[in-house]
């Protein structure tokens, strides 16, 4: 088994996971409370990456960091080296990746937030600063622990797009999940094999996290997603 | 009610026993190297023979084990004759038809707009600062990226470049980082740097004595449905026109393989 791959992908999914929280809060928070007429059109890029082929986010992150892209030529005049094959690329590339995992569930979760709590609370002279702290988000722990670890998980078994950005460089690129079909190109069953159980384990055991803090907390925050 | 279940049972039988409509149908593993060449080939051989070929490109490695376990594909056309002869050692191959159809030959290849002057420097042309990455097919389990990492070795300088390497997951992709902007330069076969989207690209032609020579086999697989489909196309891969689009794709075909 490979652990400098899997190690690499475990902070992989942390940075992108605590990425997301930072980026997804806000987000959800205004996607879930706006009433902007043509919201629905960012709803439908947030949850984009759903759909979407990782060959094609794949293909979109390389061009979007070569030399002629975007992406890639501010990296370059700020840190002199290209962003595809690193670690910070791939950080990028899995953040868009996994962006809807994180965002939806917290949509749905601050969404069930009983309305006349929030009424109340302004009511009573609260900003919605305030508000937001002191009532949304404490009764949304259930959907932030289900952004955070749905965000860390997907990540974690997250296969096309670094194989198209990676360049499948140990320590740097080459996770777990690459890791695990080169051993089965290079007809390495055993080894491809232990790794791959020890993925099943660990994204069995965080699924089952999820399901009994959503359960314990009778929220419904996963039950109403995606299917809201 | 019956009479609708049984239109629609017969429509799926015919969508599933459709009368054949070529002559033969060849179903051919390709090493990603052979993606132009075996484009033309496979057109000339379809104009000629009124067999359809339908061609899968990838990895030699990735498609050996997909054989191994049931992949079904008539043809295999590996860019390391090694593969081949594990699937003879298995029993999963045709017993004699394995056969060395061609040479692969590797380049250094950079973007036309490159600062580096390729064709003065050679090897040293990848030391330069400019170049921060070099892409090269995945040395575990591409032929190419073996020859590449063979092929620095030899030139004294792998482990000073060893830090810029990037693997693509077979040669094609290698190319395409490189193509794509992504890497600086590329270990890529001759056939990828002289086909026409990377022909304006600058390329520098690593001798052949630098790396174990990239002998590309192909056999006939045992579990082929059409097994006298297959052995045609072998025929026509060893004939004359047939070499001469290899050759002109950057392969040298090998003495053996020359039938008539």
């Amino acid at each position: 088994m490979n652990v400098e791959a899997l190690l690499l992908s475990l902070r992989l999914a942390l940075c992108v996971a605590a990425i997301l929280l930072v980026i997804g809060v806000p987000l959800a928070y205004w996607l879930a409370y706006s009433r902007w007429r043509w919201k629905f059109l960012l709803e439908a890029i947030v949850a984009l990456p759903l759909v979407l082929p990782p060959t094609v986010l794949g293909f979109y992150m390389l061009l979007a960091m070569g030399p002629r892209g975007a992406l890639g030529r501010l990296w370059y005049a700020a840190f002199g080296h290209g962003l595809a094959f690193t670690f910070a690329g791939l950080v990028i590339a899995s953040v868009l990746y996994s962006l809807p995992f994180a965002v939806q569930p917290l949509i749905a979760s601050f969404e069930t937030v009983d309305r006349k709590l929030l009424d109340a609370s302004s009511v009573l002279g609260a900003g919605r600063m305030r508000t937001f702290r002191r009532i949304i988000l404490p009764l949304s722990v259930p959907g932030i622990i289900t952004a955070l670890v749905l965000s860390f998980a997907h990540t974690l078994g997250e296969f096309g797009v670094v194989l198209m950005v990676g360049g499948n460089l140990a320590g740097v690129t080459r996770t777990v999940s690459i890791d695990i079909y080169d051993r089965a190109q290079s007809l390495d069953y055993a080894g491809a094999s232990r790794t791959a159980l020890l993925l099943l384990v660990i994204s069995f055991v965080v699924l089952s996290a999820v399901y009994g803090v959503n359960r314990r907390a009778g929220h419904r925050a996963w039950a109403s997603w995606p299917m809201k | 009610m019956r009479f609708p279940l049984r239109s629609l049972i017969l429509l799926c039988a015919l969508a599933v026993f459709r009368p054949a409509e070529a002559a033969h149908n060849i179903r051919v593993a390709a090493a990603a190297d052979l993606k132009f060449a075996l484009d033309e080939l496979g057109m000339r051989y379809e104009k000629q023979s009124g067999s359809k070929i339908a061609v899968s490109y990838g990895s030699s490695g990735n498609f050996l084990a997909q054989i191994q376990n049931g992949a079904p594909f008539d043809v295999f056309l590996s860019a390391d004759i090694e593969y081949p002869r594990k699937l003879e050692a298995a029993g999963l191959a045709e017993p004699g038809t394995l056969y060395a159809y061609a040479l692969g030959r590797i380049v250094i290849w950079m973007p036309a707009d490159t600062r580096v002057d390729l064709s003065k420097l050679g090897w040293k042309a990848l030391l330069d600062p400019d170049i921060q990455k070099i892409a090269i097919g995945n040395p575990e389990h591409a032929p190419y990226g073996r020859a590449a990492v063979a092929a620095l070795r030899n030139a004294g300088i792998y482990e000073q470049v060893r830090a810029k390497l990037v693997y693509g997951e077979n040669i094609a992709q290698a190319a395409q980082f490189v193509a794509s902007g992504n890497a600086q330069a590329g270990i890529l076969a001759l056939s990828l740097a002289i086909s026409p989207p990377m022909r304006e690209g600058k390329r520098w032609d690593i001798p052949t004595n630098m790396h174990p020579p990239i002998e590309q086999a192909a056999v006939i697989l045992r579990n082929a449905k059409d097994k006298d489909g297959a052995r045609a196309f072998l025929i026509f891969l060893k004939s004359a026109e047939a070499r001469k689009i290899l050759e002109s794709y950057g392969f040298s075909v090998p003495a053996s393989a020359k039938s008539q």
